[in-house]
């Protein structure tokens, strides 16, 4: 339980580095965890290789999804898109170094379906996005 | 007579079970279900042993024994809130599928598009939705009665919306979130006079106060057994005759009938015309026995011991600095208390508070709309029924300063 808000997790959730908006940007897109009612925006430009050059979220809920957000955007700055793409729950597991029960396992996923749901272009941030 | 506690938590197994290696469990979370005691469980498991068959229609042994308890719960429930005759008590799944059963049935026989349905701030989804789709449906208008930032119906504005002739005021008696008992007689008896016909969901208030429908003289009343001690998966809708009768079917099927032919059909009477198909028949038995416990311990003491209990609560908690409380003062509230922690988010506190073995429920309690007035997404709710102890409170406010300190 401890090991839940590991002090990585409440430092991140405090003290993001990352929270904010980029305007202009090349990719945005928000959406929220219905369960809790988080809400995470994230926003990204690309260069003409498309490699991720600059990121922020933005958003609110709880230590859990906020500090995912803040660790998944710093890891993907200078990833390529491509490999945004195949990003899965296993990643952002080993991101945030802890076990997750199925509900606040949405709530650690929640930026990265964001993230996925807008790189792709959708309309939504569904569950298959990270399975 | 004060509940004898030590007793009452005999009854209930579940709460003498640790959640981790010398942590018992603290369950304040019976708002959005109870726990059950020994005497549900056991009715319905020596059904399920010595009963079981299907009801109506069966003339053997087992089949008469299975519908007469079916039918005797129907009864008990009916003397629980003193309805006039068991026939205008309507077995569904649950407080919504009762909801809906007059959305679907009532409301589409008698509303047309500009017809205005009064609803109020604070409900619960399952009292939005169902009048969000006929408004998509049908057309008609909906309106709601405000609630002040104390947690309270704003009954000035009622009268102001009864003024535009409503077909139907629909309303929660007690607030799943704010705890807010509302004047249901008066908002109900204002409805009558200006002709509206009056809904009530009575999932949080059956549970926790004595209820006297006749008293109250609603026309609709829904609730649950889940959150009064009895399993999940039925619920109770309450109608008038009158009204009963002059509604279409809900759904169609087995049971529901008088006599099918190739192209046609004729619907039962009161109460089998609303209940198509099997239905959940240990539930119902189930039910019978939870309404025989409160009973047997009395809703006035009940009442008395959550409103203590309550009171010490909100007490407690408004002392820890960054604790926001939401709704009115113990006596206007039921047993429960929805706060928020600064800096902290509900899911957090939550999550942290299942460390002390502590059951509180985080988000915004299928009541978005009400979060949104207050300004918040979600809020931690700690509730309290008739086994829950001050000791437990304690817990809890421990609980809540070891959250403290780790967000400190």
């Amino acid at each position: 339980m401890d090991d839940l808000y590991r002090e990585i997790i409440i430092e991140h959730y405090k003290n993001p580095s990352y929270r904010g908006k980029l305007d202009p940007h090349d990719i945005s897109f928000a959406d929220n965890n219905p369960l809790c009612g988080d809400h995470i925006q994230i926003d990204l430009r690309v260069d003409d290789h498309q490699v991720v050059t600059e990121a922020r979220f933005d958003g609110h809920g709880c230590a859990i999804s906020q500090a995912s957000a803040d660790l998944l955007i710093e890891s993907i700055i200078g990833k390529p898109l491509e490999e945004v793409k195949k990003l899965n729950k296993e990643y952002i597991l080993e991101l945030l170094g802890i076990d997750l029960g199925p509900v606040r396992l949405k709530c650690a996923l929640l930026s990265l379906k964001v993230l996925k749901a807008g790189v792709y272009g959708l309309g939504e941030a569904s569950d298959e996005l990270v399975e | 007579m004060k509940l004898n506690i030590t007793e009452i938590r005999k009854d209930f197994p579940i709460l003498e079970r640790e959640t981790r290696k010398g942590v018992r469990v603290v369950y304040l979370d019976s708002t959005a279900t109870s726990q059950k005691p020994l005497q549900v469980i056991e009715a319905m498991n020596d059904y399920y042993r010595r009963s079981n068959a299907n009801i109506h229609r069966g003339v053997h042994t087992l089949a008469e024994e299975a519908t007469s308890m079916y039918e005797g719960a129907r009864e008990k429930i009916a003397r629980f809130i003193n309805a006039a005759s068991a026939r205008e008590i309507i077995y569904t799944r649950n407080t919504t599928e009762s909801i809906n059963l007059v959305a679907y049935s009532w409301a589409r026989a008698n509303l047309k598009a500009g017809d205005l349905v009064v609803l109020t701030e604070m409900e619960h989804h399952s009292n939005l939705v169902p009048w969000h789709m006929l408004q998509m449906e049908r057309g008609i208008e909906l309106d709601f009665i405000p609630v002040t930032q104390d947690g309270l119906l704003e009954l000035e504005t009622y009268k102001s919306l009864l003024d535009r002739r409503p077909k139907l005021v629909s309303f929660t008696h007690m607030s799943n979130v704010l705890g807010t008992i509302n004047p249901a007689a008066e908002i109900i008896r204002l409805g009558h006079e200006a002709g509206a016909i009056v809904l009530v969901d009575g999932a949080q208030s059956v549970p926790h106060l004595q209820v006297d429908i006749q008293a109250l003289d609603a026309d609709f009343y829904a609730f649950s057994a889940h959150k009064m001690c009895g399993p999940t998966g039925i619920g109770i809708l309450y109608g008038k005759t009158a009204l009963l009768d002059s509604m279409p079917p809900f759904l169609g099927g087995g049971d529901m009938i008088k006599e099918v032919k190739l192209r046609s059909f004729r619907a039962n009477t009161l109460p089998h015309k609303f209940e198509a198909g099997t239905p959940a028949i240990a539930e119902a038995i189930g039910f019978g026995a939870a309404v025989d416990y409160l009973t047997g311990i009395g809703m006035d003491k009940i009442a008395a011991h959550e409103h203590e209990i309550t009171e010490y609560a909100l007490e407690r908690l408004e002392e820890i600095p960054g604790v926001k409380l939401f709704g009115p003062s113990a006596d206007k509230k039921g047993g429960v208390a929805a706060f928020t922690l600064e800096g902290v988010h509900p899911h957090d506190v939550a999550q942290i508070l299942d460390q002390d073995g502590i059951a509180v429920r985080a988000g915004h309690h299928c009541a978005q709309p009400l979060h949104e007035k207050f300004g918040i997404p979600a809020t931690s709710r700690a509730s309290f029924y008739l086994y829950n102890t001050k000791d437990e409170v304690d817990i809890l406010v421990n609980g809540l300063y070891k959250v403290k300190e780790m967000f400190g």
